[in-house]
């Protein structure tokens, strides 16, 4: 048996594990991503095989805490992809602005980055007042860190080049205050946020909502996961309601791309039909 | 053509790796292309990050196969030749379709060649063929290394040809390649590959 293959194996036995002891479910994640992370996580727990990673993950629910920022990946910025955000202030704002009250959806919010641009881009407008933001992830640690809403100050050049890119209409500044190390953001943004623990893997819909944004989150699934979370994405929104997907992500190859029409293609967002 | 089929394995998937002075030589090499092909390429280019890259329609004007950006969980079909976008990195699943991710950058690199390479010889063990190009970082290296442990084939440009030598020698330290060859003569010796047609 070659060592590469007998990985893959034990990968799986892993998943398998995880989902039985744990009920977190990786196992229809990207295979080719999940192996390099689970080889960080050997070399961080001093594992010289998955098998011997797997005996410390289930037998200890604090190695499998931690275990979680290996199977779930976290790179995040403020107003990510700026053109993003410009085009749902432009293109889907004035839409929301119809209702009496709005409720979006920020699918696998990892650390909140995103969960905060939108809350600052819905002050601008307007209406942060009259609309509910979910949060959802399934990493309590990310949860607590998005709750948070406070970032590395050296984060902060990148965060507001992207936010007056993405159309901010004053300054980034005005919604944080700065200690030595961090920015603090606003915590009257956050009065508009339920954060909670979801899995797009396990979880059903739990609210109609208007808007469902996910980004870089499915690239990490493979096509049945990405079939499911895209299904719960439709049953979730109302009838023409949008979601917005990374940059580089599409309905295309799921289940549902006959369900949605391209309101926005250069910045991946749909309209449900 | 019939005796090198039957000795060495049918390659089915080309991953190619080039950075600095890469955009001409990999231009050089896609002209070269037959029209039809039993096999396809995927291919890393390090270029800066922020900026939209056209690199797939340039490169289509002058190859006579389908060039396109790779796209998240696209199968990948023969005589296509996919190209990383700027700023993810491109994998290959076992199911034979790509995956995208963003996760933190390699050797300062995303896309990086290593993952590419590496998770390519998961996919494609002794099917695959790792090209390393002109390059001045030493991306690559450890993932042909990878290529040549699933029992793929491994080729080299030769440092001497290469606009920046940096990497292709890291490679061949690393990997031992079976071939070290001229631009001029990987271009060639690609072409032979990339003839194979099956029906």
């Amino acid at each position: 048996m070659q060592a590469h293959a007998l990985f893959d194996i034990e990968l799986k036995l892993l998943l398998e594990g995880v989902f039985q002891q744990y009920q977190h479910d990786f196992r229809n994640y990207s295979v080719a991503s999940m192996r390099r992370r689970i080889q960080h996580a050997m070399e961080r727990f001093e594992c010289e095989t998955v098998s011997q990673l797997q005996s410390k993950v289930l037998h200890d629910p604090a190695v499998f805490a931690q275990m979680l920022q290996f199977f779930t990946v976290q790179v995040s910025e403020m107003f990510r992809d700026p053109s993003y955000f410009k085009a749902l202030r432009e293109r889907v704002i004035p839409v929301l602005r119809t209702y009496a009250s709005i409720k979006i959806w920020v699918a696998g919010c990892s650390s909140g980055e995103e969960v905060w641009s939108l809350a600052i881009l819905l002050r601008e407008e307007g209406l942060l007042e009259r609309t509910l933001i979910y949060a959802t992830d399934i990493n309590p640690v990310a949860l607590q860190l998005a709750e948070g809403g406070i970032y590395d100050i050296e984060r902060i050049a990148t965060f507001s080049r992207n936010y007056l890119a993405a159309g901010g209409t004053a300054s980034l500044a005005d919604y944080y205050t700065s200690s030595t190390h961090d920015a603090i953001f606003d915590r009257s943004l956050r009065q508009h946020v339920v954060f909670a623990d979801h899995s797009l893997a396990t979880d059903s819909v739990f609210s109609e909502v208007h808007l469902v944004s996910c980004r870089n989150v499915l690239i990490y699934f493979n096509r049945d996961l990405q079939d499911r979370a895209t299904k719960l994405f439709h049953d979730a929104l109302v009838r023409k309601g949008f979601l917005g997907l990374g940059a580089k992500e599409s309905l295309r190859f799921t289940a549902m791309a006959d369900h949605f029409e391209e309101l926005v293609p250069a910045d991946k967002i749909y309209q449900r039909l | 053509m019939t005796r090198e089929s039957t000795a060495a394995p049918v390659v089915k998937f080309v991953a190619i790796g080039a950075s600095a002075g890469g955009v001409e030589a990999v231009g050089q090499l896609l002209q070269a292309m037959p029209a039809d092909s039993s096999v396809a390429i995927g291919m890393v280019l390090h270029v800066p990050p922020d900026r939209p890259s056209q690199l797939a329609e340039l490169f289509g004007q002058r190859c006579a196969l389908l060039v396109k950006e790779a796209e998240d969980k696209e199968m990948i079909a023969p005589g296509t030749v996919y190209i990383a976008p700027p700023n993810y990195h491109l994998l290959v699943e076992p199911d034979g379709s790509f995956s995208l991710s963003v996760e933190d950058a390699v050797l300062y690199s995303r896309p990086s060649i290593d993952l590419l390479f590496e998770s390519a010889a998961y996919a494609f063990g002794e099917n695959l063929l790792g090209i390393v190009l002109t390059g001045a970082s030493s991306d690559g290296a450890q993932g042909l290394s990878r290529v040549r442990q699933h029992g793929g084939q491994a080729w080299v440009q030769d440092p001497a040809t290469a606009r920046a030598r940096t990497m292709p020698q890291a490679a061949i330290d690393l990997a031992r390649p079976q071939r070290v060859l001229a631009l001029a003569q990987l271009v060639s010796d690609l072409k032979d590959v990339m003839t194979r047609i099956e029906r």
